[in-house]
């Protein structure tokens, strides 16, 4: 078994925390993992990439080769597609539907959502109006991750401990929001 | 019971070093670097060591206070990135002929592809220059091996050990098997005086000794696992050569191979040159794949016609720029590429990095732009920081970003050419760190200059160090470099007092001397972390 995944967003989106927990959640199942990130603050605002990558056997090397990508787990609606060269042709597709416009000139976002349901395997999540649901603008990610619990070959309950761990400093109140935010993206 | 943890390649040297009995750090933030000063000071907050953790003006007092450790008997790490070496380069070539006494590693960071940098040059040959062992880690569990080693190595010679990392590495986190700690050198009673004077007549006596152990260092890494080769006798078409990430990609599209090629990889140096004559006897072609500069290849390519066909950067088999990857390597092994999802890029515009919505250093270039518009040229030199962004629209202000400092020493010079304005602008952390000597050269020649100090009160870019000093210190410092009172200003940078700041920006510039304007207000990103 081996499982990549590309994660992608905005600069300051939390992409890399969203990567460490599903590395984090592969290591906790015996798994080989290897994850790649973009760091410093000059990345702020600018386009994001963290990859990781799980197997039962020795992984070779940090970055994902291109076509070979299981999945794309995007937090912003255009970055996804800045790196479908990577996707596997079956591979999965989810991303945020929110735009994030800090740029000139900001693509039709509904040619955007065209693009990606053009794709075989593809999940548009209305992270944001969960979010406000849940009245959590920071769940953004941990909704997403839910959106990707399906494909990820990784159990729920190992997810979930994840996740208590991450948050548990904040205490029980923020624990158990992230957890229902989890839930409501995978449903 | 064996104990697995998820390490960035940065925090597996710094836990490998604190197990090797590490007894102080010195580093300047630089990315890819910076994560295993923070590993150290981090551990430190719980664990109380190392004792010696810290931030130092720049990478050559860094080095030279790792010296001081060194001599008398304890271990120490200095980190920085590639560049930084240069900053570090005069002690780093001269602790080359010094005798360690205790062990002595340089973990410095280069940064292929230039994610975060102005340059790609390859650390390995520095230690090339000064003769100097060289250990490549290619992912964090040698990251974490190698460190061991290299402080073994660097006490076995009484030299100095370069740590070679790259960004794919120092950035990429990965599973590390550790062993236990170790205790800490003791003080030795006495250093041995020689071992420490770079006198002409005592160094010409340490070159030639230099000379004789590099060759004895030589011997280890033709013999040494770090360097293994693999022959493949029924196969002669071609073999491989690898340094560093360059084995990983290899690895990566090892099993669409038909035959497994003979393979020596590269990470133990200086290179050693009988297992490539080794592999060289057996084969009609050499593929060699290197992340950095082909430093083994112009080695093996030599001025004579060759025997074997050699294929790599210099003869574009590989790309001469940017990152090995994957993809590159595999193209590189006559594969076919690999077939990807069917979807249209083409909407996606490029993102660059910019400045955060509400930073300081937007104003302060506003308030530039204006003042400079009013002249027919003007030239705004600038540095290394956040404030590079000065560059992209709307701001498009800046005229210069060549090394840490040189915003201050070029505008003396492009002032000395005949320019007027020239406004020099740098920040607080960076002005700590090389921007001091050549304010001192502009006061000395009454220059007529504006330096402008983006002062956030960090070290930004790097993620929000603190500066070595609280730059409320500065207005004593620049008083007392001889700058005159009634041309130094401190402004705050707010949208709400852009007028008064370009009144007195203009002031200063329309001034016919040096003087120097401190922009002055905190950096957003610390402002959240640090409450």
């Amino acid at each position: 078994m081996k499982y990549d995944i590309l994660l992608c967003g905005v600069g300051g989106q939390g992409v890399i925390s969203l990567a460490n927990m599903i590395s984090t959640a592969a290591l906790y199942e015996g798994l080989n993992v290897r994850q790649s990130e973009v760091h410093g603050m000059a990345q702020r605002g600018g386009a994001v990439n963290a990859q990781v990558r799980i197997s039962d056997k020795a992984i070779a090397g940090d970055l994902i080769p291109e076509g070979m990508a299981d999945m794309i787990l995007s937090m912003e609606a255009i970055e996804g597609l800045r790196y479908t060269q990577y996707l596997a042709p079956t591979g999965a597709f989810i991303t945020a539907a929110e735009p994030m416009k800090n740029i000139a000139t900001y693509p039709d976002l509904e040619k955007v959502y065209a693009s990606v349901r053009a794709l075989p395997k593809s999940k548009i999540v209305d992270t944001a109006a969960i979010a406000k649901k849940l009245n959590n603008p920071k769940a953004a990610n941990i909704i997403l991750l839910g959106a990707a619990t399906s494909y990820l070959p990784l159990k729920l309950q190992t997810i979930q401990q994840v996740i208590r761990e991450t948050f548990s400093r904040k205490g029980e109140q923020v624990v158990n929001a992230n957890l229902s935010a989890l839930q409501l993206g995978s449903e | 019971m064996i104990n697995k943890k998820l390490l960035l390649g940065d925090e597996a040297v710094a836990l490998a070093a604190l197990h090797a009995g590490l007894s102080a750090a010195y580093g300047y933030p630089g990315t890819p670097s910076t994560e295993i000063m923070e590993f150290f000071l981090d551990h430190r907050k719980h664990n109380n060591k190392p004792a010696i953790a810290t931030w130092c003006s720049n990478e050559k007092t860094a080095y030279e206070e790792a010296l001081g450790m060194a001599m008398v008997g304890k271990r120490v790490m200095i980190t920085m990135k590639h560049v930084g070496l240069n900053v570090a380069a005069d002690p780093f070539m001269g602790s080359a002929l010094m005798q360690m006494n205790g062990g002595l590693v340089l973990a410095v960071a280069d940064d292929p592809g230039m994610h975060s940098s102005q340059n790609e040059q390859d650390s390995r040959f520095f230690a090339d220059f000064a003769k100097m062992i060289c250990l490549e880690p290619r992912n964090q569990q040698e990251a974490y091996d190698m460190t061991l080693a290299a402080f073994d190595l660097s006490e076995k010679f009484h030299a100095p050990v370069v740590l070679r990392l790259v960004t794919r590495l120092s950035h990429a986190r990965g599973v590390v098997e550790v062993s236990k700690e170790r205790p800490e050198n003791s003080l030795i009673a006495n250093h041995n005086r020689g071992g420490w004077m770079s006198l002409p007549a005592v160094s010409r006596k340490r070159y030639a000794e230099h000379l004789i152990q590099y060759k004895k260092i030589n011997q280890e890494t033709e013999n040494s696992d770090f360097n293994p080769l693999f022959i493949n006798k029924d196969f002669s078409d071609y073999g491989v050569i690898t340094t560093g990430l360059a084995a990983n990609y290899y690895e990566e599209n090892l099993a669409d191979l038909s035959v497994k090629p003979s393979h020596l990889h590269i990470a133990y140096y200086p290179v050693p040159v009988e297992k490539i004559r080794k592999l060289a006897a057996g084969v009609k072609k050499i593929i060699i794949m290197e992340e950095g500069y082909p430093l083994v290849e112009s080695r093996l390519r030599g001025i004579l016609p060759n025997a074997v066909e050699i294929l790599g950067k210099e003869n574009n088999y590989l790309p001469i720029t940017g990152e090995l990857n994957p993809d590159n390597v595999r193209k590189a092994l006559g594969l076919p590429e690999r077939k990807a999802a069917a979807a249209s890029a083409d909407l996606v515009p490029i993102r660059p990095p910019q400045l955060c919505p509400g930073c300081p250093h937007i104003d302060t270039f506003l308030a530039i732009k204006e003042v400079i518009a009013g002249y027919e040229r003007a030239i705004v030199t600038s540095d290394i920081g956040c404030y590079t962004l000065g560059c992209m629209p709307p701001f498009e202000v800046i005229d210069s970003i060549v090394c840490m400092g040189a915003s201050i020493s070029m505008a003396k010079g492009v002032s000395e050419a005949g320019v007027h304005p020239v406004i020099a602008t740098i920040g607080d952390s960076t002005f700590f760190h090389s921007g001091i000597t050549p304010l001192i050269d502009a006061i000395s020649a009454n220059s007529n200059i504006t330096l402008i100090i983006m002062d956030n009160s960090t070290t930004a870019m790097t993620g929000g160090q603190d500066t070595i000093l609280p730059s409320t210190r500065l207005e004593n410092l620049l008083l007392g470099l001889g700058l005159p009172e009634g041309h130094l200003k401190i402004i705050t940078p707010l949208n709400r007092l852009h007028k008064e700041n370009v009144d007195t920006l203009k002031k200063e510039v329309d001034y016919k001397g040096v003087s120097v304007i401190i922009s002055r207000r905190q950096c957003l990103q610390t402002i959240k972390t640090k409450a």
